[in-house]
């Protein structure tokens, strides 16, 4: 194994401070060619009948790899040298590189020269470290020539002039990417490309088409070492930026130095900005920081339209500070002004590619079919993006993926490529894939591996786990289960056994899932990704496989399944005397839906022993959620709605409010009660190690909007704590008997939304879960499809001694990843699940145009913001055309939250009900949207 | 951070079962009773040792047996910052104390009762792996100084990163803040007298990990003898025998 002896060292010497490092050079790299007599053939990855061999520059490996990515591109030398650079210039690119490489239908080698004793090179005396890369991957280039003999073409591809001009001269073959694209005769490849930037080889027929008006626009990205230094003294503040999801043209960056939030208004000041960006910011002078919010109104003149949505659910979902009654009546005195500023520079891009379509354009004339067309995309936050198409009218009507390649300060919009089309316009299909890919989805079927970490089917419960002494038998336990309708992964079930001391023991039964789902399987690993399961409308991601989610953890009827249980000794005061945790085997003797276990309960001709448990539960579900009031939970209201889907061509068929039942309410109080056990259990074993869930308190400013709804119709909230803001909700009853629900609905999307976190990472007060009023609280009870409950599940299981915790909990930083990416899994699933009912509520109106009645929420100058309770939908109602904005006809009253034809004669208020028709128009060709109209 | 390619190397260019390249030499310090220096790639230690010589410490005399002592000192221009290291800090103290075990446990110190041998180490060049580096010099200097020994004992360390358990950590891989399991064994007897780990491993992989450190040892411990078999030869050409 020593193989030292073989070694010729070489040192490679560093810059200030000298670091000397060893650089092994190795003979035993070999070139990965399938027909080499010379080398070990076993990682060859290029095929035996390749007469053409590409070896990439790294500029076209960082600039073309959506080229790459396409399956044309084949028989390609990665050298290590290029990954090298790729990997510190752009790590997206890199993984995707990587990914290439490891791909077995791809034929991508990665030749290691840097470590080969034949290729590689010292920099020569005041080479620049770009110059000895580029003399590398030519030498390497030669060697392949040089070991592969004539047979084989070894092709350098190149877009930088002067390494091509070189490699010329020293008989490498070279070439650069256009004209190799070119050779391969697939015109639609050649919309991949992306457009050269300055320095480059120019494309010989692309003569540049941007606007002739070759007028500044923007104000020139300050250079890194200006921003450096500028950092430095204070004068710029560096952060992330975020783009405000309902006005592209105002974003946020959160700066340490100043600690608060910078606005940032308006087109040019942002600056060529994409969300996500890291920028470095300016502020503006302080007698700039208001006035700015009118202006960035007036500044763009895109269409701002509100389309018709589904109406928030929480004040994640709903915009923020965006209210332009507020603001151009706000008086600048009274508000805080908010520190104002304006990008000076980009540190970081978080450019990727997006999802969307062309706008709307005729076909050009002539031109060898190549059109310059602008791209939308889905998310709002992101500029249209110029591109250049072959296929213009073969894209027109789709949607499609374009990625950015750079935005330079003469052209109002940045410029991309055209990466590939998922499908039509409007189709149900596309635009499901559309709202997976936009919310970084992973729909794809689980892989061979993560398959192979199930057990076979058909399982059933062993005789091992029978005899497992930690398992205790509840087979005799009369278990059932309560769930909507048609449910097949059931991952809770309940009992309820009156005891001889006239106590009831209470048990909840949850799927084991961690029986099957071990750690650091491949199995795991992609359960920890996935995060959750995604509901869409008319169909479920899973996060599980369906063998686990649908059969083996799933708690159906009259099977046993292995369990992890909660079980309380209560009084019939619902007071909990004792608590027990266990691994179980249990069999459920009914799976009932809502409807059946409500139905059963009214029904009092029903007396048998399974009905009397439901009522013994309900009894005692509603002291404790009349106790949970009473300490302050708030009855939070949102407009969900059900579809009702037609199986055979999945078309939604009728929409209605989501009915919640006494049964469900049951089944939550429950739930919530045994998540609250196990979390004290956890968090008094694990103190700093536990995955918790928190509900942060909402401030003041967030319940602002609330406030002065309620104001306007005469109505004070307290909103100083959680049942102080119960409390007052449960008083806001107005005339009509919908007006308590639709304070709530507006109440709860003022809040954020609760989050997973590991308790280390916060101190005990901040564990607190405002919507609940509890001190503590985590998830334990849907292991089959959210991550989190897995992961509770082996908190607990190790909390009991039952098995060893995982190693990841003794690493805080890893145990706070994965509460992160549970949160962001979480808020995509949701935004997703929402995308999808908007989605179908799209598809449902198409045919069915209606009359409804509806609320309004929010005044605006020229009309109002109306809420239908019936689809939980809201969107803008216009009283003027939407050209002649605020022309003097109508006037806005804020205190009153009106708005009022000048002469008095008709009025809009808050809260007010009104008539509206509600259609699908298509103002242009292939882009349907909803619209709402007053009656 | 990628500290093994998917191609399998590691950043300096080796697989990760791979040593670097070592060298000794015998006798640099022509003063001591015995001496040498030892080169894990970069890392570069000189031992030197004297006695058995007379207790200096009549207090500290041992009458069964005889006293060892060591001194490790690290020296200025041994790491590229160069910075003045004061003496006796706590991880010279700690990595003398280690080195000092790890030697008492295979000299015949019972064969010197009332007498002193003293083992002077210096880094020289710091690039990781200084410890087992130190045990192996030291382990050569004693040999030199003709003191009698059970067995050479040797060293080496191993660690585990991305998610694969990589032999002779260089520098740049230990400051990884990964696993670092130091093994010292006696090879002949094949036993272990020194067994340092700085982190957490699950124990199916701490054995895997150390497994790796002990075929290093033996790897080591071969080049030693041979190093010293030529060393012999040597002077007995010098002798004219
Ligand atoms: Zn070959």
């Amino acid at each position: 194994m020593l193989q030292s002896k073989s070694f010729v060292r070489k040192t490679k010497q560093g810059k200030v401070v000298k670091v000397v490092r060893e650089h092994y050079l190795r003979d035993d790299i070999y070139c990965g060619a399938s027909i080499c007599q010379v080398c070990d053939s076993t990682g060859a990855r290029l095929s035996p009948d390749a007469s053409t061999i590409l070896i990439l520059d790294t500029n076209v490996v960082l600039n073309q790899i959506d080229l790459l990515e396409n399956p044309a591109i084949n028989e390609v030398v990665i050298l290590s040298v290029v990954l090298e650079e790729v990997k510190n210039k752009n790590l997206s690119v890199y993984n995707r590189l990587r990914g290439l490489c490891g791909n077995a239908l791809r034929k991508f080698f990665v030749f290691s020269n840097e470590y080969h004793k034949d290729t590689y090179i010292k920099a020569m005396v005041g080479e620049s470290p770009n110059d000895r890369n580029d003399r590398a991957i030519r030498v390497a280039a030669q060697w392949y020539q040089k070991h592969l003999g004539s047979a084989t073409r070894v092709l350098l591809i190149t877009n930088d002039r002067e390494n091509k001009r070189k490699a010329t001269e020293e008989g490498i073959i070279a070439e650069t990417v256009e004209s190799y694209v070119k050779s391969l005769g697939q015109p639609d490849l050649l919309d991949l490309l992306v457009q050269p930037a300055a320095g480059d080889v120019s494309m010989e027929d692309a003569e540049d088409m941007r606007p002739s008006k070759k007028k500044v626009i923007y104000s020139e990205h300050k250079p890194m070492s200006e921003i450096t230094s500028g950092l430095h003294r204070g004068i710029y503040h560096q952060g992330k930026l975020r783009v405000n999801r309902y006005n592209p043209f105002e974003a946020y960056v959160g700066s340490e130095s100043i600690g608060d939030e910078i606005i940032i208004y308006g087109r040019s000041n942002m600056n060529r900005v994409f969300d996500g960006d890291i920028v470095a910011v300016e502020l503006l002078p302080r007698d700039q920081w208001h006035e700015e919010k009118s202006l960035s109104i007036v500044d763009d003149d895109e269409d701002e339209d509100d389309n018709v949505h589904l109406a928030p659910s929480s004040a994640d979902d709903a915009p923020r500070t965006t209210n332009i009654v507020q603001a151009s009546s706000a008086d600048s005195t009274s508000a805080p002004s908010r520190p104002t500023g304006r990008v000076v520079g980009i540190i970081k891009r978080n450019w990727h590619s997006y999802c969307g379509s062309l706008e709307p354009m005729p076909m050009p004339a002539g031109n060898g079919g190549i059109a310059h067309a602008l791209f939308v995309s889905k998310d709002r936050r992101v500029p249209k993006i110029r591109i250049q198409t072959r296929q213009l009218g073969n894209l027109l009507d789709k949607r499609i993926i374009v990625a950015v390649d750079s935005w330079d300060c003469l052209s109002r919009y940045p410029s991309g490529h055209y990466v590939r089309t998922i499908g039509q316009i409007g189709d149900r299909d596309t635009e499901s894939e559309v709202v997976l890919i936009e919310n970084d989805i992973d729909s794809r079927p689980f892989s061979s591996q993560v398959l192979g970490c199930l057990p076979p089917i058909p399982w059933s419960v062993s005789t091992d786990d029978l005899a497992n002494p930690n398992r205790q038998d509840l087979r005799h336990i009369r278990v059932f289960s309560v769930d909507p309708p048609g449910c097949r992964d059931i991952d809770d079930a309940l009992h309820c056994t009156l005891l001889p001391s006239g106590n009831f023991e209470v048990g909840v039964h949850i799927a084991d899932v961690t029986n099957f789902v071990h750690p650091g399987t491949p199995l795991d690993d992609e359960a920890t990704q996935r995060g959750t399961s995604v509901y869409l409308v008319e169909r479920r991601i899973d996060m599980l496989p369906k063998p686990l989610t649908e059969d083996i953890c799933s708690l159906r009827a009259d099977v046993e399944r292995l369990a992890f249980s909660v079980i309380w000794e209560m009084t019939p005061e619902a007071e909990i005397i004792s608590t027990r945790y266990t691994k179980s085997v249990i069999k459920s003797c009914a799976a009932l839906s809502y409807v059946e276990a409500q139905a059963r309960m009214d029904d009092s001709r029903f007396n048998d022993p399974l009905t009397t448990d439901l009522r013994n539960m309900n009894t005692l579900a509603k002291i404790m959620r009349q106790r949970r009031i009473e300490k302050g939970a708030l009855t939070l209201a949102s407009a969900e709605v059900k579809f009702q889907i037609d199986t055979e061509t999945h078309d939604p068929l009728d929409i209605g409010m989501y009915q919640i039942r006494e049964a469900n309410q049951m089944v939550e109080e429950f739930m919530l009660a045994a998540n609250i056990s196990v979390a004290e259990k956890i968090l008094k074993q694990f103190p700093v190690c536990s995955l918790l869930r928190r509900h942060p308190s909402p401030t003041r400013e967030m319940l602002e909007p609330l406030l002065r709804t309620a104001a306007a119709v005469g109505l004070s909230l307290d909103v100083s704590s959680s049942k102080a803001l119960a409390d007052s909700l449960d008083h806001a009853v107005g005339d009509d008997p919908y007006f308590n629900k639709l304070i709530r609905i507006l109440a709860t999307r003022c809040m954020t939304q609760a989050v997973y976190f590991c308790s280390g990472d916060l101190s005990p007060p901040e564990y607190h879960h405002y919507g609940l009023a509890a001190p503590l609280y985590t998830h334990f009870t849907s292991p089959i499809r959210r991550y989190a409950d897995v992961v509770v599940h082996r908190l607990l299981a190790a909390a009991l001694g039952l098995c060893k915790l995982p190693t990841i909990f003794q690493d805080r930083p890893q145990l706070t990843n994965i509460a992160d990416n549970l949160n962001y899994r979480h808020r995509n699933a949701q935004m997703a699940s929402r995308a999808s009912v908007e989605l179908h509520t799209l598809i449902y109106f198409r045919n069915r145009p209606v009359d409804t009645e509806a609320r309004i929420v929010k005044i605006r100058s020229n009309g109002f913001i109306v809420f239908v309770p019936k689809f939980g939908i809201e969107g803008p109602v216009y009283l003027t055309a939407r050209s002649e904005k605020g022309s003097g006809e109508w006037t806005v009253d804020e205190q009153q939250q009106k708005v009022k034809k000048a002469d008095g004669s008709v009025s809009y208020s808050v809260l007010q009900t009104v008539h509206v028709h509600l259609e699908v128009v298509e103002p242009q060709p292939n882009r349907p949207k909803l619209q709402l109209t007053l009656i | 951070m990628e500290y093994v390619s998917p191609e399998g190397l590691r950043l300096d260019g080796r697989r990760p079962m791979e040593m670097r390249q070592i060298r000794a030499e015998v006798g640099a310090v022509s003063k001591a009773d015995g001496s040498a220096v030892f080169e894990m790639g970069n890392t570069k230690v000189i031992a030197a040792v004297y006695g058995p010589r007379e207790v200096q410490n009549r207090s500290q005399q041992l009458n069964d047996q005889a006293l060892v002592r060591c001194e490790y000192t690290m020296s200025n221009f041994s790491t590229g910052d160069r910075m003045r290291r004061p003496k006796g800090d706590r991880r010279s103290t700690e990595i003398s104390l280690v080195i000092r075990q790890t030697m008492e446990a295979c000299i015949l110190t019972h064969l010197m009762p009332r007498s002193q041998i003293d083992i002077f180490v210096q880094v020289l060049q710091a690039d990781g792996g200084t410890r087992s580096a130190c045990i192996n010099a030291a382990t050569l200097a004693l040999a030199d100084a003709g003191i009698p020994m059970s067995d050479l004992v040797t060293s080496c360390s191993a660690g585990y990163l991305n998610s694969t358990p990589l032999l002779d950590l260089n520098y740049v891989e230990d400051s990884a803040g990964g696993p670092d399991v130091t093994v010292g064994i006696l090879p002949k007897l094949d036993k272990v007298t020194l067994l340092q780990m700085d982190a957490k491993l699950p124990i199916d992989t701490f054995e895997n990990v150390m497994q790796l450190a002990t075929e290093g040892c033996k790897a080591i411990a071969n080049y030693i003898r041979e190093v010293l078999q030529e060393n012999t030869k040597q002077l007995e050409s010098r002798r004219g025998t």
